[in-house]
């Protein structure tokens, strides 16, 4: 069989908390710890696609329901102000504007009389996390139906107001209108204040994308003023009253226990208090200046088994298979790939790899924790409030009600804020010190203390015939993960497969998750075949395609970037790639200049096309799209986590080279709008185009091909 | 340790009683609460931090208080004047060019800063002058169009 392939083909869920067991076993009622958690073991459930992609050391997944009840997703006040409860965050990927204009939409109102109640366990509904470009295809249909649920309860209570047939009453702006006898009367003064005791039909028509007015248009980010005068409060800028600054003592290396410790000059300083629990040494103090004077005294021996390091990375990654083969990871099998080479004019074999990169989200971790009578509050930036909230309450041993989680728009995650470390961190020291404690990791204690995105190994074989048609493929990827592991191209013979691995340091979720790494190698052996058989890369792909979708932007890409009229010279290479991801699909055509003296690799220009159903807010799409491109040139040309025997040895900014103003190319940005298709997140999938585009154009550049994620992190050797 | 008792940050006298080493972003932040400035890195490296010292951009992470205590201290929260949004700022909402915003302050100081002297920049001049602010949503090509559009703006009303 050939050509059914559903893409994206997910073979295992993404599993992103390989390496991690909960961040800390307190000492402190032991008893009723262990009764609670049966021993503190690490449970990780198998969960379908989404949910499958959260990590995090416990997945707090009891099968909760999203309530049917209007009252439970918005509100709308006397005044006619409307609060809309979501437990998604914003981190930049512009959900607060879109999803206000998703109830704009539906519920008639201006954007501006909304207002969104984000992350925040005590007064939004429950939710997994934001995660898995979920947003769009999940959140935004969920708040529109309770917008259009309301608007009809709105609907029936001017009907009955007015004595009238509720058919010919019609809404716009936040008032109901009569056309026959001119009357009207505002949301606001209908209900009185009342909630609308409406439930959410299973079934209930939302505006098509052909007839929206507030959705689909450019709305500025609806809060945008409040970023650019230092209004906005982040996590870390949170502050209360008396609260105190803490600093955790940290291991010489992951995995070390605490052998020996000497607090007694941390514990002389006036107003500081020390907390020793376990393996957990950390103090409050009224200043970060004290807390870390303190810390610094402390003098601290750590114990640990010898670890791998970056040199022998990918040797340990094959040497580590764990579970490959498993019912949960049995390959996908098509035809028979022995024959398909067998039949095939050329063939080709080869390795790819991907690094450890780190999320480098530019606000570090930070929490505020304040206890009040048994409870606990918390204020931090996270992807998983209900998550952290979990872990708070199984790290206390206390019941989940007692705790709150709140998450102010926080400064970027990019997949790397699931878990709750530094959540529980403050909370531990506050609860001693008896006062709120704010903790705000260090730069170096994000990049050594968080998780990584996985390294990976990537092998493939490909045959082709000469007349350009794939004859079988064969694709086996070890730890980075399964996401986007599926070819979208029409090849009759198939293997493929994910082998996890055990990993050298604590792995997780990153935006656009292993979609990157298997995108760049299938999308760079792609390029390899084409070259055998001497086609033009572009019309290779599209002779091996049969999805209209993911033709429609290659199509479109090569068009902004008139593909067919480049023009190679010396040191200028051009290349191609795109794919298939969360109901997105993407292609990026990228120009490089290669300076074969100095080894100096520039990328020229970008052009990405991108295709993600109907369009919800264009400008905001374009800059994530974007941005994402901007992120990708990291990963792919020098981004890489070096280290040795439990140490991260590359743990700061001026080690770890991020894309910066001078990397930045041209980036021409395609929307292809499918009003008649539903919208798909857009957060992530337009950064998997990116590596393999510039990988294929250095080889066309330079003839030289880089397997290697990052490819030229000391320019290209000679 | 020499303490400072007193800084002049946004026109406005401030009381203070640190060690003169203490760092000119934690007092900011911590004992001022004038949060609108941004720990990112702690290495001068991010930008996220960047003050105006007398008019030029210093990365306050690594600057001693001390070092600031004669000098005029602008934060982003002293640019906007009588609610009237600074030209830079006003040019980073048309564009929106910022993401998750949190390397917005140190942006839009460090652009302040350089037209103050050059309303005529061409957009290489702007992402040379900028290198040093990472943003990590990527919004670099937006943000130097906010900037020209800045000067556009400021040159208008200087005219």
């Amino acid at each position: 069989m050939s050509g059914k392939l559903p893409v994206p083909l997910v073979i295992e869920p993404e599993r992103y908390e390989f390496n991690s067991s909960p961040a800390y076993h307190f000492e402190f009622d032991r008893r009723a710890f262990l009764k609670t958690l049966g021993g503190g073991l690490l449970v990780v459930c198998v969960m379908p696609s989404a949910g499958a992609q959260e990590s995090g050391a416990r997945r707090i997944n009891r099968g909760e329901q999203l309530p049917t009840a209007v009252s439970s997703w918005l509100h709308i006040g006397e005044n006619g102000a409307v609060t809309v409860f979501t437990g998604k965050v914003e981190m930049g990927q512009n959900i607060r504007t879109s999803l206000a204009q998703a109830v704009a939409e539906e519920l008639r109102v201006a954007p501006e009389s909304i207002h969104m109640v984000m992350g925040d366990t005590d007064l939004t509904p429950f939710d997994m996390g934001t995660f898995g470009s979920r947003t769009t295809p999940t959140m935004s249909p969920e708040l529109r139906k309770a917008a259009s649920a309301a608007l009809d309860s709105l609907l029936d209570l001017a009907a009955k107001e007015w004595g009238t047939d509720r058919s010919k009453l019609s809404a716009g702006t936040g008032m109901i209108v009569d056309p026959a006898s001119r009357r009207s009367i505002e949301y606001g003064q209908l209900l009185k204040g009342k909630e609308i005791a409406q439930t959410i039909p299973a079934e209930d028509p939302l505006v098509p994308a052909t007839e929206w007015k507030v959705m689909g248009t450019s709305l500025p980010k609806v809060d945008g003023r409040d970023f650019v005068t230092g209004k906005h409060k982040f996590a870390s800028d949170v502050k209360l009253p008396g609260m105190l600054y803490g600093k955790v003592l940290r291991p010489s290396s992951f995995e070390a226990s605490l052998s020996s410790f000497d607090t007694k000059t941390a514990e002389a300083m006036k107003d500081v208090t020390v907390i020793h629990d376990g393996d957990f040494v950390g103090v409050a103090a009224p200043s970060v200046e004290m807390a870390e004077r303190a810390v610094a005294s402390i003098r601290a021996e750590w114990k640990s088994a010898p670890q791998p390091s970056s040199r022998d990375l990918f040797q340990f990654l094959k040497q580590n298979v764990e579970g490959s083969g498993g019912e949960r990871n049995s390959p996908h099998v098509e035809g028979s790939v022995e024959k398909g080479l067998a039949k095939a004019d050329q063939k080709s074999v080869q390795t790819y790899t991907v690094a450890y990169i780190a999320h480098t989200p530019l606000e570090p971790r930070a929490a505020v924790a304040e206890w009040k009578d048994g409870k606990l509050s918390v204020w931090t930036g996270t992807q998983r409030p209900f998550g952290v909230k979990g872990e708070l309450a199984a790290a206390f041993h206390i019941p989940e009600d007692h705790v709150r989680v709140q998450v102010p728009d926080t400064g970027s995650a990019y997949g790397g804020k699931h878990t709750g470390e530094c959540a529980i961190e403050a909370a531990r020291l506050a609860r001693s010190a008896g006062r709120p404690v704010k903790l705000v990791w260090t730069r170096e204690e994000e990049f050594t203390w968080a998780y990584f995105r996985p390294a990976g190994v990537i092998e493939l074989k490909g045959g082709v015939n000469k007349d350009g048609m794939i004859t079988a493929w064969e694709f086996h990827n070890y730890n980075s993960g399964g996401s986007g592991i599926g070819t979208p191209y029409d090849i009759p013979n198939q293997h493929i497969e994910f082998h996890p691995t055990k990993s050298p340091l604590r792995q997780g979720s990153y935006r656009g998750l292993a979609a990157t790494a298997n995108h760049f190698a299938r999308e760079s052996h792609m390029d390899e075949l084409a070259s055998l058989v001497k086609i033009d890369p572009l019309e290779f792909r599209l002779k091996n395609l049969k999805d209209d979708r993911l033709k429609a932007v290659f199509q479109a890409a090569a068009e902004k970037f008139r593909w067919a009229e480049r023009k190679n010279s010396p040191g200028h290479g051009f290349g191609i790639a795109g794919g298939i991801e969360k109901g997105g699909y993407v292609a990026t055509c990228a120009e490089v200049s290669v300076d074969r003296s100095s080894g100096e690799v520039h990328i020229v220009r970008v052009a990405t096309a991108f295709e993600c159903g109907a369009v919800v807010n264009p400008d905001g799409l374009r800059n994530q799209i974007e941005g994402a491109n901007v992120m990708g040139i990291g990963g792919a040309l020098f981004e890489a986590i070096e280290f040795d025997n439990g140490r991260i040895l590359n743990a700061k900014l001026s080690k770890y080279r991020v894309p910066r103003f001078s990397d930045v190319p041209t980036i021409d940005v395609v929307l292809v709008d499918r009003k008649d298709l539903p919208s798909a997140g857009a957060g992530e999938t337009p950064l998997v185009g990116l590596a393999p585009a510039v990988g294929n154009a250095i080889f066309n550049a330079s003839g030289v091909r880089l397997r290697s994620l990052p490819m030229a992190p000391n320019g290209l050797k000679a | 340790m020499p303490r400072i008792t007193e800084l002049q940050i946004n026109e406005t006298r401030h009381s203070v009683d640190v060690d003169a080493d203490t760092s000119l972003l934690s007092v900011l932040r911590d004992h001022l609460d004038l949060t609108g400035s941004k720990y990112g890195c702690g290495e001068g490296q991010c930008g996220a931090c960047t003050v105006l010292l007398d008019g030029l951009p210093r990365r306050s992470c690594i600057t001693k208080v001390g070092a600031a205590a004669s000098k005029k201290i602008t934060t982003l929260e002293g640019l906007a004047t009588d609610g009237h949004l600074h030209p830079v700022q006003q040019a980073f909402l048309d564009v929106g060019a910022f993401q998750c915003a949190y390397c917005t302050s140190g942006m839009i100081m460090t652009a302040a800063a350089f037209l103050k002297a050059n309303l005529n920049p061409s957009a290489p001049e702007v992402a040379q002058f900028m290198e040093g602010n990472v943003c990590r949503c990527g919004t670099y090509s937006r943000i130097v169009a906010a900037v020209l559009q800045a000067a556009k703006a400021m040159k208008e009303v200087a005219r």
